[in-house]
């Protein structure tokens, strides 16, 4: 019979003591590099990013740059318009990585209205509930009713297009998702041992929203964030396929890919292009969505 | 039941009549009308005569109340774009082919979507199964016009096999009156992203169906297979995704403005932006009743088709 080695309890407790601290966000990064989808999503994000930072460097020419003596160059022909020129004869490489830009400005400027507009109300309605909670849930619901494209079609009709503009259209429909997310959170957590703790000890209101709230509201909010992103830049190429999007001069993949039905049947570049980016980009964004989902949450099985 | 039924009809006018009242004040209150002049600028007169002839004239109230009893009557006016047409004959005109795709896309989308969905439940972790996750990603990740331009490119224009896009009239069709080659590209790209999301729900309710007692029981009285996964799997999966996948269906039927761009088809889809670009009020209208009429149509027929699949399930009533 062999005997297992007794470790010694408190050289066991002295060396849990001294490794690192376990806590929610180490975890979490753990599980998302080890989540080798959610790391190829985060790679090609990574350089979605860096085109669209570093575009006025990384673009041989000025997205605005025309030269009517080279309209609808093919690709790998000509070695200064290596992917080939559009329409009116303007670098095709730059106007693709310039379109990076347009795309992530708007991703990220809905989703910074989407939650400033979306998370004091819906911290407002379920932190303090009644006649509130009343209003703001009506206005979410009559906003539901109507579709959000035929939505963002109607304001665009009124106010015009252009990037500023598309920007606002799109914040005013994204925040919906948001508010009622908030919402929900605020909601079961405000009912916590924790929050009546607080409020014993004499927490102010805003201490306690801000504080010990929020915080915990903060995991489903950040997935919120990561599938936002992309949604937005969707939209965006939505609107601007249909002509109502970004205005010229300035690129976007989605007004590429509408110019370009009136040429793909012999320029197949000035459409295919702008699609593998808008495509690489979604799936990216998409896979880094699903990876942050799994990572923060790895009970959640969806 | 019957009473259920009134009731929800009841409702469903009721919501007609809420969203014709905000269509007509937000098309009301937005600047510009239908008929402002861009640089040739109209006589006084003849502008009022245009107004007084589409009754813009009058009180807005006045305005709606005309609107609503030629409305009930199945007048729904002039559309401002095209007067030499009615309402009623161009949407008619052009949601024929509008829903004619849509629903050769929906039993597209449900008969291989209920398939794959099955299949992947059925060998988990197959390549089956890997391949289902993939498409179903790729179809509610990508904009469906990406994807029409994919097969534009691969089949029209790569392999030539397939028309690029148009609509021909029947007797120009491949099998004249059956089938047409200008239908294929279209539906196939419409139908990636609802077929993505009906395979991912089959999957999943399959799944949960799949470990349940009835199965197991199934199994031991040794019945095929087959007969678990229709009879008994499929029967009971099919609850949650009614529910689910149901509204999607009234999504489909009125088109997408987009696949109608790509593939250039004369369908309704243009008419929803370019009737609030020109200020069409009628049609504007007439629009909007017909896709809320579609939503509660939907969602009564979802109710119905609960009643069918679920004997537990009892509408209105009681539960004994």
């Amino acid at each position: 019979m062999t005997t297992t080695p007794i470790l010694d309890p408190e050289a066991a407790a002295a060396e849990r003591l001294l490794r690192k601290p376990r806590t929610l966000w180490s975890d979490a990064l753990r599980r998302f590099v080890h989540n080798r989808l959610a790391m190829g999503g985060l790679v090609l994000v990574l350089f979605f990013i860096i085109l669209a930072i570093f575009a006025d460097l990384l673009a041989p020419y000025r997205y605005d740059k025309a030269d009517f003596s080279k309209v609808l160059q093919f690709p790998f022909v000509d070695p200064q318009h290596p992917l080939g020129t559009d329409e009116v004869g303007r670098d095709f490489l730059s106007r693709l990585i310039y379109g990076a830009r347009t795309s992530l400005t708007v991703g990220l400027a809905v989703q910074l209205i989407a939650f400033s507009i979306g998370i004091p109300l819906g911290a407002a309605a379920g932190y303090r509930g009644g006649a509130v909670d009343f209003v703001i849930t009506r206005i979410i619901d009559v906003m539901t009713a109507f579709p959000g494209l035929l939505f963002a079609i109607f304001l665009i009709t009124v106010w015009g297009g252009g990037l500023e503009k598309v920007i606002v259209v799109l914040g005013m429909t994204s925040w919906i998702g948001v508010t009622r997310l908030t919402r929900a959170q605020f909601l079961t957590l405000r009912e916590k041992e924790f929050v009546g703790a607080a409020r014993a000890i004499g927490a102010t209101e805003g201490r306690i929203i801000f504080r010990h709230i929020l915080p915990n509201a903060l995991t489903p909010l950040l997935v919120a964030l990561s599938f936002g992103i992309p949604a937005a830049i969707f939209a965006e190429a939505s609107l601007s396929f249909l002509g109502i999007g970004v205005n010229d001069p300035l690129p976007s993949w989605g007004k590429m890919v509408g110019v370009s039905s009136a040429y793909i049947r012999v320029y197949w570049h000035v459409g295919l292009f702008p699609t593998i980016l808008i495509a690489l980009t979604m799936l990216g964004f998409s896979f880094v969505g699903d990876g942050v989902r799994d990572a923060l949450d790895p009970q959640l099985n969806l | 039941m019957a009473r259920y039924l009134l009731g929800r009809a009841l409702s469903l006018i009721f919501v007609l009549f809420v969203v014709s009242v905000i269509t007509f004040a937000l098309m009301h209150t937005v600047p510009g009308g239908p008929f402002d002049e861009g640089k040739q600028r109209l006589p006084e007169a003849a502008k009022a005569n245009i107004m007084r002839k589409y009754g813009l004239d009058q009180p807005i109230w006045k305005q709606y109340l005309n609107y609503m009893w030629n409305a009930l009557h199945f007048d729904f006016g002039i559309p401002y774009q095209v007067p030499t047409e009615t309402v009623a004959s161009l949407i008619a005109k052009t949601w024929a082919i509008t829903f004619q795709v849509g629903l050769m896309t929906v039993t597209l989308a449900f008969s291989l979507g209920i398939t794959f969905g099955m299949v992947a439940a059925y060998r988990r972790g197959s390549w089956v199964d890997t391949g289902v996750t993939f498409f179903a990603t790729l179809g509610t990740t990508l904009p469906n016009f990406v994807i029409a331009l994919w097969l534009i490119l691969g089949f029209a224009y790569g392999l030539k096999l397939l028309p690029s896009g148009g609509w021909s009239e029947p007797e120009n069709w491949l099998i004249p009156g059956v089938f047409s080659k200008d239908w294929i590209l279209p539906v196939l790209a419409y139908a990636l992203a609802p077929m993505a999301l009906v395979a991912r729900y089959t999957r999943a309710s399959m799944v949960d169906a799949l470990q349940s007692d009835y199965v197991r029981t199934a199994r031991a009285k040794g019945l095929r297979d087959r007969t678990i996964m229709v009879r008994h799997v499929l029967k009971n999966a099919a609850i949650p995704m009614v529910t689910a996948l149901g509204p999607i269906i009234p999504d489909l039927i009125t088109g997408s403005i987009f696949i109608e761009a790509m593939f250039r088809i004369p369908g309704l889809g243009k008419y929803f932006v370019t009737s609030t670009f020109n200020r069409d009020y009628p049609m504007i209208m007439a629009l909007m009743l017909l896709i809320a009429m579609l939503w509660g149509i939907t969602y009564i027929l979802t109710d119905l088709a609960y009643v069918a699949l679920d004997p537990r399930v009892r509408l209105g009533g009681k539960m004994r």
